[in-house]
């Protein structure tokens, strides 16, 4: 980062770089990393984010509790993580800089607002001296930029108040950035005019600063620190840049369009799964019906109403959601009716870290329900594959008439990376069976319908009211299997327990056998599940990139467990298990495998890097080759 | 309606054994609501009873249309999401005072603010049932229940005045001893769109004996229930001797004698504003005073349901069917070759 012996007007390469903004939640750090990334993705770069906020909408400002964050990672090829950290920081005032600087990698790039290091922000934010002149920053390459200022005379002349000027300096930074690491100029141009359209002053001021910032980087010589992120060789395809809650919502959507049923979204605002709601609620010319309900039960209440009607009932949450709709959960087991619950983890216990990411709540979508009341469970593991998650919920939930609990998180949710847009008449199908006539014939010759007559996948029907010659009663007391009346006979009940219990482990033959990514002949394989695939990945190809060997196996479905895992996980000398939690999953494989399982566990609110996980397996391929 | 197949009584019963206790007010309910299927002209199958949990809940195992028995308050909120997605259906909702006003009034408030097309029955008999006697958001201060053995010191719920505030474009009040009138009721809120609120009194002779039998008993009715007629001045009493005026926002039960017919309030259901219904509604807090019964407001009001239909057809009409390839483009692309 510090030669800067070469030509005038070259451009050194790289093969990627971690930029990381960071300002007052008010300085639009959330919007600056969002149009970096748009414009690296139309540019061809592989990427990820890590978008990092405070839970309140407008913390005191200046202050190290009101810092947002924006990390996004560019490469010329393949990669998983939004970084281990960053090379780039641009801190907008120095709360930001006090609180980021030291994620920055030794020998890093900072980018600062020198206009907002004035003593009133440096006490804010804790300095007792200016970072920008005490030694701090050695060893940094540092680039300072007057922004506030220069944005304001950028915008003096075309009407706009300085105040309001002052507000376009997050475009200054932008612009700044995008001459540094040479990426389009018109994509922004292009989103400018179209996001403020109607608004001619903020369109003039915004493109006035991205211009001036850009124009900074070209007139104040710092050629040096100039970078160039080739395209990535990504397989061919037409891509988009996608995060995991608007993947997640697509996938509701086509799922709907493959059943050929409407789609039902039941919700209640609750970061970080509000985005859906609002995603779903965009598309009504799908048939898409939203309903923001009065609270998360009656959110996934009315879920279960609608899929009682024939259509897919989803409800969108977050941990305390899943808490107060676990007794409707228990009901649509119990009524064997399709529904799926999908669970957007942020950290916990009670109101937690609202926007931070865990994945603690999979113990809680195993059993987090009275009585024996088991359910499928299906996990996504990298933003765009939440489209994906989402089509296999429904179809399990559908075809095999339970709920389902689908869980992503709060790093899926927001994080973004290029998806190459599938072909949709590959996506498969799902099949909607709505029962038709009677199924049995009583003693005396009348034809009935029986409610709880099962297919040989010990299925029920789904008879939806408007179906002549069906109607019946079903609720949550307990039934006679078959008729489906109200039974409270010992020997039912037990039954009923069993069977409900079988049907959910029948699922088994009906997913697909998971399969081991990297070396099947490793020593150590790592399961995991959710997000900390991408982490995972990045540590295995750095294990593999050194001559080390790994097995990763990643499981996309959580209940029930893939048919040919017990046996896979019993060929290895060890199993580790990394999750952003106390060791859930390990929990669950120890049980029902007795494997010695170990447990590699991070619960500090941000997603593994692939750097810890790479000195985890690192250590456990040490153990078992020593021990050899 | 005209292919609507002729029934009776004995097709809206199920073979199931009911399940109340020997005199519960339920089974008048349950006769009066089978014995007016067959006029309704709809059809079983189109028809859902969705229920909570208590004794009124078991309400849509007798009927033979669908029915779903959900869990404890929750029926408004699973009714929603049906009756949402389903336009088509006639959709009652059936719950006790506990189910609706205590665990469940939050579903219930809002599912009248939305009105959403639901015909709610409130089977009010002012006492929790199935849990063996309990004091309900409805009993009355002082009552002495197991869980109040000194009384209750909480001040109850007025069903009708908390619909009214609650928005619900209609509100009705009945009685488990008046067949007739419970089925006018019910066909009233059926023929409504958009949600239908009727209060049930209803005699629970286990826990509760005689808790309305003031106002019911036959002798009684003519002196103590004001009988709400649409257009008509409000008055009672075996001869129309009694009557209500509003005076200064407030109802108030007068002798007829005393003040003419002309001074009495004349019943307008149709009223868009709720306070004269609402005046209304307060004559009675207790069971022992003349209290209304009947339609207390009807109003049209958009239907939420079909708010919803309205705004996917006319997303449709503006954006055409969903076109999901159309939608996995919508955002820039860029191709990689």
């Amino acid at each position: 980062m510090t030669n800067i012996a070469q030509r005038a007007g070259e451009v050194r390469k790289a093969d990627g770089i971690v930029l990381r903004f960071a300002g007052d939640s008010g300085d639009g750090m959330q919007l600056t990393g969002d149009r970096f990334t748009s414009a690296s993705a139309l540019f061809g770069n592989d990427l990820a984010t890590l978008p990092e906020f405070p839970a309140e909408i407008r913390a005191p400002a200046g202050t190290l509790a009101g810092v947002s964050s924006f990390q996004v990672h560019i490469s010329d090829h393949d990669i998983t993580t939004p970084g281990d950290a960053p090379t780039v920081l641009v801190a907008m005032n120095p709360a930001a800089l006090k609180s980021d600087l030291p994620l920055l990698q030794p020998g890093g790039t900072v980018i600062v607002n020198s206009d907002a290091f004035n003593e009133r922000n440096l006490s804010k934010a804790g300095y007792e001296s200016d970072p920008l002149t005490d030694g701090t920053l050695d060893g940094y390459t540092v680039v300072t930029a007057p922004m506030t200022d220069l944005t304001k005379r950028a915008c003096q002349d075309l009407g706009v108040k300085p105040r309001d000027a002052e507000r376009s300096k997050n475009f200054f930074a932008l612009g700044l950035v995008s001459w540094l690491y040479s990426r389009p100029v018109e994509p922004t141009v292009d989103w400018i005019d179209g996001k403020f359209a109607g608004r001619d002053t903020v369109i003039a001021a915004n493109k006035a600063a991205f211009a001036a910032g850009h124009a900074f980087g070209e007139t104040a010589e710092l050629g040096a620190s100039r970078l160039m992120v080739a395209p990535a060789a990504l397989d061919p395809g037409t891509y988009t840049n996608i995060n995991g809650n608007t993947a997640l919502s697509w996938g509701l959507i086509a799922a709907s369009q493959l059943a050929g049923i409407p789609l039902f979204l039941g919700s209640y605002p609750i970061t970080p799964a509000s985005d859906i709601l609002h995603e779903l609620a965009r598309h009504k010319n799908f048939g898409v019906r939203t309903l923001q309900a009065e609270d998360e039960i009656a959110a996934v209440g009315a879920a279960l109403g609608a899929a009682y009607g024939g259509h897919i009932g989803v409800t969108t949450t977050s941990g305390p959601g899943m808490a107060l709709k676990a007794e409707t959960v228990g009901l649509a087991v119990s009524l064997e009716l399709p529904l799926v619950v999908i669970d957007i983890q942020r950290g916990g216990p009670s109101t937690g870290l609202p926007t931070k990411t865990e994945a603690a709540d999979l113990l809680m979508a195993m059993y987090g329900r009275h009585g024996e009341a088991p359910l499928p469970i299906v996990s996504a593991q990298s933003p765009s594959d939440c489209f994906f998650a989402a089509i296999e919920a429904v179809r399990i939930a559908v075809e095999h008439r339970t709920p389902v609990i689908l869980m992503s998180d709060g790093y899926l949710a927001n994080s973004s990376e290029p998806w190459r847009i599938p072909d949709v008449e590959q996506l498969g199908s799902i099949n909607i069976e709505f029962a038709s006539r009677p199924n049995h014939v009583n003693d005396d010759g009348e034809a009935v319908f029986w409610p709880f007559r099962r297919d040989e996948r010990l299925v029920r029907p789904w008879a939806i009211p408007g179906t002549p010659d069906l109607m019946h009663r079903i609720g949550g007391i307990e039934k006679e299997d078959g008729s489906g009346n109200i039974s409270y006979e010992p020997d039912n009940h037990q039954a009923m327990v069993r069977l409900r219990a079988e049907r959910i482990a029948l699922i088994a033959h009906h997913i697909p056998p998971v399969e081991v990514i990297g070396d099947p002949d490793a020593d150590v394989a790592v399961v995991g599940w959710g997000s900390t695939w991408g982490a995972i990945t990045g540590a295995r190809r750095r294990l593999e990139a050194a001559g080390h060997r790994l097995a990763h196996i990643h499981l996309r479905h959580l209940n029930p467990l893939p048919a040919n895992l017990g046996e896979l996980l019993s060929s290895f000398e060890r199993v580790v298990v990394p999750e952003m939690n106390m060791g859930q999953l390990c929990r669950m494989l120890r049980a029902e495998y007795l494997v010695d399982a170990k447990s590699v566990t991070k619960v500090s609110g941000q997603p593994f890097t692939a750097a810890e996980l790479a000195e985890a397996f690192y250590r456990e391929i040490e153990t078992v080759g020593a021990a050899r | 309606m005209t292919d609507v197949p002729v029934t009776t009584r004995k097709d809206w019963a199920t073979d199931q054994e009911v399940r109340w206790c020997p005199g519960c007010g339920d089974y008048s309910i349950l006769t009066a609501m089978q014995l007016l299927m067959p006029e309704m002209g709809v059809r079983r199958e189109d028809t859902v009873f969705v229920s909570g949990i208590g004794c009124a809940a078991r309400f849509p195992y007798y009927m033979n249309t669908y029915g779903l028995h959900a869990i404890h308050g929750r029926s408004p909120a699973v009714a929603t999401g049906l009756a949402m997605a389903r336009g088509d259906l006639h959709v009652w909702v059936v719950g006790g005072d506990g189910d609706m006003m205590s665990i469940g009034g939050n579903h219930l408030i809002h599912a009248l603010r939305r009105n959403v097309n639901l015909n709610i029955l409130l089977f009010n008999n002012q006492i929790y049932g199935l849990t063996k006697g309990q004091y309900s958001p409805t009993s009355e201060r002082g009552k002495v229940t197991k869980s109040t053995p000194h009384g209750s010191v909480e001040q109850p719920f007025n069903a009708v005045s908390l619909a009214l505030g609650a928005e619900a474009s209609f509100v009705a009040r009945t009685h488990d001893m008046d067949r007739g009138h419970m089925q006018e009721m019910f066909r009233r809120a059926h023929n409504h769109p958009g949600a239908a609120f009727v209060e049930v009194y209803q005699n629970c002779n286990v826990f509760n004996d005689g808790a309305f039998a003031a106002l019911t008993k036959r002798d009684a009715r003519d002196s103590m229930l004001i009988d709400l007629k649409h257009g008509e001045p409000v008055r009672f009493g075996s001869d129309g001797e009694f009557g209500v005026v509003i005076e200064e926002g407030r109802a108030r039960v007068v002798t007829v004698a005393d003040v003419g017919v002309d001074a009495l309030v004349v019943h307008d259901e149709t009223d868009p504003d709720p306070s004269v219904a609402y005046s209304l509604s307060r004559l009675a807090n207790t069971n022992d005073v003349p209290t209304p019964v009947g339609v207390f407001r009807a109003v049209d009001r958009s239907e939420y349901g079909s708010a919803v239909t309205s705004q996917i057809a006319a997303s449709q009409a503006k954006a055409g069917p969903g076109d999901l390839h159309k939608l996995l483009h919508s955002r820039p692309t860029w191709q990689v070759a």
